[in-house]
C-alpha cells in the first residue's frame, strides 16, 4: 500500500486532470461557436433571409434553402412523428414485456445510431431510382427515417414514467384503450413527448448526408416536392467548397443559422425535460 | 377473496365497460400501435434488403475478394473495399482511443468533483457538442484544425518520432494536416458526449452503500472511482465505448472534409486515407446509374451497415443487460 | 427481390398528383456542376431580357446524362463528351457551351505566380511518385532562374469524382505513356501518390497548407483566389502561362471541323500560345424533341448566351467559345434539331 501522502497526491493529480478535461471540452464547444460567429455573423445580412441562392456576385441569400429545409423537415415530422409516437406507445403499453417488443426496441436502438449516409443510400434505392429523379419527397422520407427512432425512444421512456395507477384508474372507469392512451397517458407525458419531437427536429435539421442523394439541392426557387429541392445543409456543403468569396461567406452564415437553431432546440427540450422531472 | 372480483369476473366487467365507445375504435387503435411497432422491424429489413440488392452485382462481379481487395480503380472498373474498411476501422479506433480517457476524466469530474449546482449546466454544455451538425465539424475541422495540424502538430511529431523504429511508422509522410489522425481527432470530439453521458448514467447507478463503505475504510475519491464505481459499471461502460465506436464508423460529412481521401493503405497516422462513408459521399454524385462503380458503392454501404449493426448491437446488449439487471 | 417495383407505382402516382404544374415557358436543364455558376448567371440576365427562366440543376454529369436520356429535362449538361454511339442511340445533339482550363498550383517559398516552369511528363512523374523532390535535375534543368528547395513534392488531387480530374488525367495520359498505362483517365482515378482534397476548395486548401505541394484546379478557382499557378510546356515546345488568351488559343487551334459531335479535344493542341490542359463542357439536346417550342427556347437561350453572355462568363473567369465554333454550333441547331421534320429554330 502506498503512503497516505502519495495516495492523496494521486487523488489531487487525477482530479486536476479530470477538471482540465472537462474544461477542454467546454473550450472546444466555445471554439467551434466562436469560429461560426466570427465567420458567419459578418455575412448574416438581411439578404440571407430575403433572397434565394443566386449566381456569384448577385448578392444572393439562402431563402430557398431555408424554406426547402423547413418544408422537408415538416413533411418528415408529419410522416415520422405519428409512426414514432405509436411505436413508442406500443413498446410502453401493449408490448411491454413481450419478446416482440424487445426485438423492436433493440432494432430501434440500432437505427438510432445507424450511419445517416446509409439512410440516404436506402431512400435513393427506394424512391429515387424507381421514379427516375431526385425529389423533395425522397429527402423528406430520408429525414423521417432519421426522426422515427428518436421519437420512439423518447416516447417509450416518457410513457414509462407515467404511473401505472393513472392508467388503471382510467380503465376502471371503463374507458377503452385508445381513450386511456390519448387522454390520460399521452397527456400525462406530453411535455416529454414534445421533448422527443424537438430533439428529432434538431437532429433532422442538421443532417446533410441523407439529403445528398435524395433531395439533392436546388439553386432556384422551388416548392415542388417532386423535383430536386434546396436545403440548408446541402447549400452549405456546396458553397463552402466553391471558388467564390460571396458563396463561401453564405456557407458560414448558413452554418451559423443551422447551429444556433439546433442548439436552441436542444436547450429548449432539456429545459422542458428538467421542468417535468 | 370474497370481497374482490375474481380475475375472469374483472375481465368481464372491463370488457362490458369498454362497449359503449371502444368496440370499433379500439381494435383500430391497437392495430395501429402494433403496425407501428412492426414498421420499425420492416424498415430495418428494407434497409438491409435494398443495400444488399443494390450492391449484389458488384459482389457477383468481384466475388468475396471484394472485401479485402485494395484496388479502387474507376478507370479499369476494378473495385475493392479493403482500403475503405481499413480506413473506417483505423480512424474510428483512433477516435475511441482519444475519446476514452477524456470521457473517463469528464465523467469523474461530473459525478465526483463538480460542485452540485454546476454539474447540470456543464453536463448539458458537453452534451451540446453532440448536437452540433456533422457538417459544421467538417467545416471547422477543415478551415481551423487542418491548418493547425499541418503547421504546429505534425512537423515536430514527424521530426521527433518518425525516425524511431516501429513507432516511427505511425509518423511518416508529409505534414498535410488532413489525414487519419485529424479525422480521428474530430470524431473523438463528436463521440465524446455520447460516451460521457452513458458513463455518467452508469456511475450514478452505483449503489451509494458500496461507495460509502469504501470511503469508510479511508479510500480517496479517485480510489473509490477506480476500484468501486468503474468495476461496478464495467460491462455497461464497455457498451458505451462500443456505441461511440459505432457512431464513429458511420460518420460521414466531418470525415469527408478532413481525412484526405486517398484510396491507399498506410500505417501512418498522418497519411491521407478514406472511409466507407467518405468514399460514398465523394464518388456517388459522379457515378452513372447502373454502373459497376455505383453498385460497388452500394456494396460498400451494405458492408458498413453490417459492421455498424454488429458493433451497435453488441453495445446495446452490454448496456441494457447491466442497467436493467 | 424487386422491392423497387412495389414502391415505384405508388410513388409515381403520388408524384403525379402532388406535383404542381411547372411554368410552361421556363426551360429545365440538369447535369455538370463545373459550369453551373455561369449557366445560373446567364439565366438571371436572360430572364430579365426575355422573361423566360431557366431552372438548372447541378446534379453531376452522370446524373445529367440519365435525366436527358429519360427526357425528364429539356437539356442535359456533361463535362466529358458523350460517346458518339450513345448520342446516336439516344438521338441527342451535343454542343460545347463554355471552355474551362485546368491549371497547376504550387506552394513553394519565394516562387511567384507563373515563375515555375513545368512540362507534361514532369507533372505525370510527380503524380506517379517518380519525381519526389523539388530540386530534381529534371525540374532544375528547365528552371535555371528559379531557386528550387530540397523539399519533398506533395501531389494533391481532387478526391471527389469531377470533370476537373477527367481533364487533368486526360492530359497526363496524352503526354505520358507511363501514366496512360498505369493510371489512365476518368472522373476519378486510382492515384499512385499524394493526398486528396474535396472539391477545388479542398485541393487549394491542402496546397496552401502544405509546403512543397502541387495541385490542379479549375482556372476560375485559381484566378478568383489568386493562387500561385505555374507555366506548362505546350505541344509546340513553348512554356505558356495560364491566361485567357492562351485558353482561347487552345479552343481556336482545336480540330472542330474534324471532330464528331463537337467533341474536339483541346488537350495538348498545337499552337505557340496554346494552353495544353483545356476542355469544353457540353450541352445535350434532343434531336427530335417532344416539344418543338421548348427545344426552341433552349436554343434561343444559348444563342443569346453566345451572343451577349460573353462578358458574364468572363467575369466569372469562364472562357467563351471562339466565334467560328459558335457559327458551327448554330449550323448544327438548324440542321439537326427538328420537330415534325421542320427545324425548331432558324435564325
Amino acid at each position: 500500500m502506498a503512503s497516505l501522502a502519495r495516495r492523496r497526491a494521486t487523488d489531487h493529480i487525477v482530479k486536476a486532470i479530470s477538471t482540465a478535461f472537462a474544461a477542454l471540452s467546454l473550450i472546444l464547444l466555445a471554439w467551434i461557436l466562436w469560429t461560426l460567429i466570427a465567420r458567419g455573423l459578418p455575412a448574416l445580412g438581411p439578404n440571407v433571409f430575403t433572397r434565394i441562392t443566386l449566381p456569384p456576385g448577385h448578392e444572393g441569400g439562402l431563402l430557398n434553402a431555408i424554406v426547402g429545409s423547413l418544408i422537408q423537415i415538416v413533411v418528415a415530422l408529419v410522416i415520422g412523428t405519428p409512426i414514432g409516437l405509436f411505436c413508442g406507445t406500443f413498446l410502453a403499453e401493449n408490448g411491454r414485456g413481450t419478446q416482440i417488443a424487445n426485438v423492436v426496441r433493440f432494432i430501434n436502438d440500432v437505427l438510432l445510431s445507424a450511419p445517416s449516409i446509409l439512410i440516404g443510400l436506402f431512400v435513393y434505392q427506394l424512391l429515387v431510382v424507381p421514379v427516375g429523379g431526385f425529389s423533395g419527397w425522397a429527402g423528406a422520407a430520408a429525414l423521417a427515417v432519421i426522426i422515427i427512432p428518436v421519437v420512439v425512444r423518447t416516447t417509450e421512456d416518457m410513457l414509462n414514467l407515467v404511473p401505472i395507477g393513472l392508467r388503471e384508474a382510467a380503465f376502471a372507469l371503463g374507458a377503452p384503450q385508445w381513450k386511456v392512451v390519448t387522454m390520460v397517458t399521452w397527456r400525462a407525458a406530453r411535455a416529454g413527448i414534445m421533448t422527443g419531437i424537438l430533439l428529432a427536429l434538431a437532429r433532422a435539421a442538421g443532417e446533410t448526408a441523407p439529403l445528398l442523394f435524395t433531395s439533392l439541392g436546388n439553386n432556384g426557387w422551388s416548392l415542388d416536392m417532386s423535383g430536386p429541392m434546396a436545403s440548408l445543409p446541402i447549400a452549405i456543403y456546396q458553397y463552402a467548397a466553391s471558388p467564390f468569396d460571396d458563396w463561401v461567406a453564405l456557407a458560414w452564415a448558413g452554418a451559423l443559422i443551422i447551429t444556433v437553431g439546433v442548439l436552441t432546440l436542444n436547450i429548449l427540450s432539456r429545459l422542458v425535460l428538467a421542468k417535468m422531472k | 377473496m370474497d370481497a374482490t372480483l375474481s380475475g375472469t369476473q374483472a375481465d368481464q366487467a372491463l370488457a362490458s365497460a369498454h362497449k359503449p365507445t371502444g368496440k370499433v375504435s379500439d381494435p383500430i387503435f391497437v392495430g395501429l400501435l402494433w403496425a407501428s411497432g412492426i414498421f420499425v422491424l420492416v424498415l430495418l429489413g428494407l434497409i438491409i434488403a435494398m443495400l444488399f440488392e443494390g450492391g449484389l452485382p458488384a459482389l457477383q462481379e468481384f466475388g468475396i475478394s471484394f472485401l479485402w481487395s485494395t484496388t479502387w480503380n474507376p478507370v479499369t472498373e476494378k473495385f475493392g473495399a479493403g482500403v475503405m474498411i481499413f480506413g473506417t476501422l483505423f480512424s474510428a479506433i483512433i477516435a475511441v482511443i482519444i475519446a476514452l480517457p477524456l470521457s473517463f476524466g469528464i465523467a469523474f469530474f461530473l459525478t465526483e468533483i463538480a460542485p452540485g449546482p454546476l454539474r447540470r449546466p456543464i453536463g448539458v454544455a458537453i452534451q451540446l457538442l453532440a448536437a452540433i451538425p456533422s457538417i459544421i465539424y467538417g467545416m471547422w475541422g477543415f478551415f481551423v484544425i487542418v491548418p493547425l495540424m499541418a503547421a504546429y502538430v505534425q512537423p515536430p511529431l514527424i521530426e521527433w518520432l518518425g525516425p524511431i523504429p516501429l513507432i516511427g511508422a505511425l509518423f511518416q509522410g508529409p505534414p498535410l494536416g488532413a489525414g487519419m489522425l485529424t479525422a480521428g481527432l474530430i470524431m473523438a470530439i463528436m463521440i465524446l458526449p455520447f460516451i460521457t453521458a452513458m458513463f455518467v448514467e452508469v456511475l450514478e447507478s452505483v449503489p451509494p452503500m458500496l461507495k460509502e463503505s469504501a470511503y469508510g475504510v479511508g479510500a480517496t475519491t479517485f480510489e473509490v472511482y477506480r476500484n468501486v464505481s468503474v468495476p461496478y459499471g464495467r460491462t455497461a461502460m464497455v457498451g458505451a465505448v462500443m456505441l461511440g465506436l459505432g457512431r464513429a464508423l458511420g460518420e460521414t460529412m466531418a470525415v469527408t472534409f478532413v481525412i484526405g481521401n486517398a484510396t491507399r493503405m498506410s500505417a501512418s497516422l498522418f497519411a491521407p486515407g478514406s472511409t466507407i462513408a467518405s468514399t460514398i459521399a465523394n464518388e456517388f454524385p459522379e457515378a452513372a446509374p447502373g454502373s459497376l462503380k455505383l453498385q460497388s458503392l452500394l456494396e460498400l454501404g451494405f458492408i458498413l451497415f453490417v459492421i455498424s449493426f454488429i458493433v451497435l448491437a453488441l453495445s446495446r446488449m452490454l448496456v441494457r443487460t447491466k442497467l436493467k439487471g | 427481390m424487386k422491392f423497387t417495383h412495389i414502391f415505384s407505382a405508388a410513388v409515381i402516382a403520388a408524384t403525379s398528383v402532388l406535383s404542381g404544374g411547372a411554368f410552361a415557358a421556363d426551360i429545365t436543364g440538369a447535369g455538370a456542376t463545373f459550369p453551373a455558376p455561369v449557366y445560373q448567371a446567364w439565366a438571371v440576365a436572360y430572364k430579365e431580357k426575355s422573361g423566360t427562366g431557366l431552372n438548372y440543376q447541378s446534379i453531376g454529369s452522370g446524373a445529367g446524362q440519365t435525366q436527358i436520356f429519360n427526357r425528364t429535362v429539356d437539356f442535359g449538361a456533361s463535362d466529358a463528351p458523350v460517346a458518339t454511339d450513345k448520342l446516336a442511340a439516344q438521338k441527342l445533339l451535343q454542343f460545347p457551351a463554355v471552355i474551362g482550363s485546368v491549371v497547376p498550383i504550387v506552394n513553394l517559398d519565394g516562387i511567384e505566380a507563373n515563375k515555375l516552369k513545368l512540362t507534361g511528363p514532369i507533372l505525370a512523374d510527380m503524380y506517379l511518385g517518380n519525381i519526389t523532390k523539388w530540386n530534381d535535375p529534371k525540374i532544375a534543368e528547365i528552371n535555371k532562374d528559379v531557386k528550387l528547395p530540397d523539399l519533398a513534392i506533395v501531389p494533391v488531387y481532387r478526391s471527389d469524382g469531377s470533370g476537373t480530374t477527367f481533364v487533368f488525367a486526360s492530359y497526363l495520359s496524352a503526354v505520358s505513356a507511363d501514366w496512360k498505362s498505369k493510371v489512365g483517365a476518368a472522373t476519378s482515378v486510382q492515384w499512385p501518390a499524394g493526398a486528396g482534397g474535396k472539391g477545388n476548395e479542398g485541393v487549394a486548401g491542402t496546397v496552401k497548407n502544405t509546403k512543397g505541394a502541387i495541385g490542379y484546379v479549375e482556372y476560375i478557382y485559381a484566378s478568383a483566389n489568386n493562387l500561385v499557378t505555374a507555366q506548362v510546356q505546350n505541344k509546340a515546345g513553348k512554356f505558356v502561362s495560364p491566361t485567357v488568351p492562351s485558353f482561347q488559343a487552345a479552343a481556336a487551334n482545336a480540330d472542330w471541323a474534324g471532330a464528331k459531335d463537337f467533341a474536339a479535344s483541346m488537350i495538348d493542341t498545337p499552337g505557340d500560345t496554346t494552353w495544353p490542359i483545356t476542355s469544353a463542357t457540353f450541352i445535350l439536346l434532343p434531336k427530335e424533341p417532344k416539344s418543338g417550342t421548348q427545344a426552341a427556347e433552349v436554343i434561343k437561350f444559348f444563342d443569346w448566351a453566345f451572343k451577349d453572355g460573353g462578358a458574364i462568363a468572363e467575369k466569372l473567369h469562364y472562357i467563351p467559345l471562339p466565334a467560328d465554333v459558335v457559327a458551327r454550333v448554330r449550323d448544327a441547331w438548324k440542321a439537326e434539331v427538328k420537330a415534325d421534320g421542320k427545324p425548331v429554330w432558324t435564325n
